[in-house]
């Protein structure tokens, strides 16, 4: 979809919001400054995505990346006491490996972008091509083509995060130590007043 | 240049500040009316000094606010400090950007309405972290992350609730969730459009969640942990006075206010009148939606003065392992029921 007019303008604002934030995500000097940063571009590529008409994975962005994701990695850079200016003495050395990192990521995109235009053996865009905005929300056509034609894709991907979510529980388990006293919710919701008091009619003068 | 930019982006603005303004006045009231009904259950008067019956107090605290010292921590980390409250306030507001207080009236009506909602109400924990944090002290910053978590637990929930309504219409735009309500269990039952068609009744297992993961996901009694003042001071607001206090209060309140729009949009048939006969349907919808919000408004302030605080493992686990598996099975059983009696 191209952008014109008031449209190419909001996406040069977000785009270029989205860039300098990123670059502060690495400059920043407070841990968790950056992680406000990533924040930060996390909502302006929700916002590119709105504008080029994907609303739907626009909103999943920002309830899952924004809403979920970020919140733990906040908590985690809160929580951890690192220091990351010794962290960041040595950066600079691993310039190579990063910009090695950059080139595939860019080329890998380049291609996919690529064969959009080139267009063989697309099975995605051939089989299911874009619907209409019009007349298919955006919402309905993602329905249509992950619970039909990937729909063992989709399945195997729940299937890996159910397993991953099963390793991080397991992983917090610990044996239960002897001598331990822990709350028992089902005792507790069950207790009656009888259970608990006991009315007693004392004389007076006499006592228990 | 004028007729496609200029004139659109004045009448957006301008609907925008008069639901911005409409909006504070109502939370204005309400935050009374909340006072009030604590007050009548507990036999006290409440506040009744300020104009007459006490109507104007609202307007007095903002006064008393606004004038008093912001006092900002020295060890505080400055600009997240003052950012905090105003995200609070700021995405609590957005949110009713989408909210059709009629039929048509909505600022924007676009396709993902709920989860535009969804998605602003789940960003609210920012301001809550942002702030325990930038205070620099253990006691908001404690606070800060048992809300965070309280609020985390209870989006879930929330969410499931929302995908079982929206198996039920089809579609994420707020009007359609609220006219596909004209037509339900009460049109199978001979009364058409009525209280009976609409959602709260087919879905009443999924309204009770609603309601009560929306009391704890706004930080209301009896999941009011992060400001239990009687035990734990004041949560992430600790080291907040003034007007960036004020903000938060603000920004709790129009929350709660979304959520309670929230509430009638999805279950209780938005602006539809309670049976569709001649004196209740020649009322506008915008009557309707009000006096609906006031209702469910009513059940949050009733709510808080009858039920004692629960403790925060009971808060727990009445997300995780009560409410998560009840709704998990209400969304699979709802989309059988659909799929093997042809309805969706």
């Amino acid at each position: 979809m191209l952008l014109t007019g008031l449209g190419a303008a909001f996406f040069y604002l977000f785009a270029f919001v989205a860039i300098a934030s990123a670059v502060m995500v690495i400059s920043a000097r407070n841990p968790v400054h950056s992680v406000l940063y990533l924040i930060l571009t996390f909502f302006n590529a929700a916002a590119l995505f709105i504008l080029t008409g994907a609303e739907f994975l626009g909103m999943i962005l920002l309830v899952v990346y924004i809403g979920a994701v970020a919140v733990l990695f906040l908590f985690v850079v809160m929580m951890l006491d690192v220091d990351f200016a010794s962290m960041k003495r040595g950066a600079l050395d691993y310039a190579p490996i990063g910009a090695m990192v950059g080139i595939v990521l860019a080329s890998e995109l380049l291609i996919v972008l690529g064969a959009q235009f080139i267009g063989v053996g697309q099975p995605g865009s051939v089989a299911s091509p874009t619907p209409d905005p019009l007349v298919r929300t955006n919402t309905a056509a993602l329905g249509d083509i992950i619970y039909t034609d990937y729909v063992f894709f989709f399945q195997i991907a729940g299937l890996v995060l159910l397993v991953a979510m099963i390793g991080a529980i397991v992983l917090t388990l610990r044996p239960t130590r002897p001598g331990v006293k822990r709350q028992n919710m089902g005792q507790q919701v069950a207790r009656k007043v009888e259970d608990s008091i006991e009315i007693v009619e004392v004389e007076t003068g006499k006592g228990l | 240049m004028f007729e496609d930019y200029i004139f659109p982006g004045l009448i957006i603005l301008l609907q925008s500040v008069v639901l911005l303004v409409a909006l504070l006045i109502f939370t204005a009231f309400i935050l009374y009316a909340d006072r009030k009904v604590w007050a009548a259950v507990m036999s006290r008067r409440g506040p009744n000094v300020v104009g007459p019956f006490g109507l104007l107090q609202s307007f007095a605290d903002l006064l008393k606010f606004v004038i008093k010292e912001p006092i900002i921590p020295s060890g505080s980390n400055k600009g997240i400090f003052l950012l905090a409250p105003l995200i609070s306030s700021a995405l609590a507001l957005a949110g009713w950007a989408v909210i059709p207080v009629s039929e048509g009236w909505a600022i924007a009506s676009i396709n993902v309405g709920i989860l535009f909602v969804f998605a602003v109400s789940s960003l609210e924990v920012y301001g809550v972290i942002m702030a325990g944090w930038a205070s620099n002290s253990k006691y908001p910053f404690l606070g800060a992350l048992r809300s965070a978590a309280q609020m985390v637990s209870y989006e879930v929930s929330i969410g499931f609730v929302i995908v079982t309504v929206l198996l039920c219409v089809g579609s994420l735009n707020m009007t359609d969730i609220v006219l596909s309500q004209k037509d339900g269990l009460g049109t199978h039952l001979g009364l058409t459009n009525s209280l009976l068609d609409w959602h709260w009744l087919g879905l009443f297992p999924m309204f009770v969640i609603f309601f009560i993961s929306a009391l704890a996901e706004t930080n209301r009694p009896p999941f009011d942990l992060v400001e239990a003042e009687s035990e734990l001071v004041a949560g992430h607001m600790i080291e907040y006075s003034s007007t960036p206090y004020l903000l938060f209060m603000l920004g709790e309140y129009i929350a709660i206010l979304l959520m309670c729009a929230l509430t009638v949009i999805l279950f209780l048939g938005g602006w539809l009148p309670p049976i569709d006969v001649a004196p209740l349907n020649w009322i506008p919808g915008v009557f309707w939606f009000i006096f609906k919000i006031c209702m469910v408004f009513f059940m949050f302030a009733m709510v808080k003065t009858i039920v004692p605080r629960y403790r925060y493992d009971q808060l727990m686990r009445l997300g995780w392992k009560v409410f998560l598996p009840i709704s998990l099975f209400m969304v699979v059983a709802t989309a059988s029921f659909l799929k093997f009696t042809g309805l969706a």
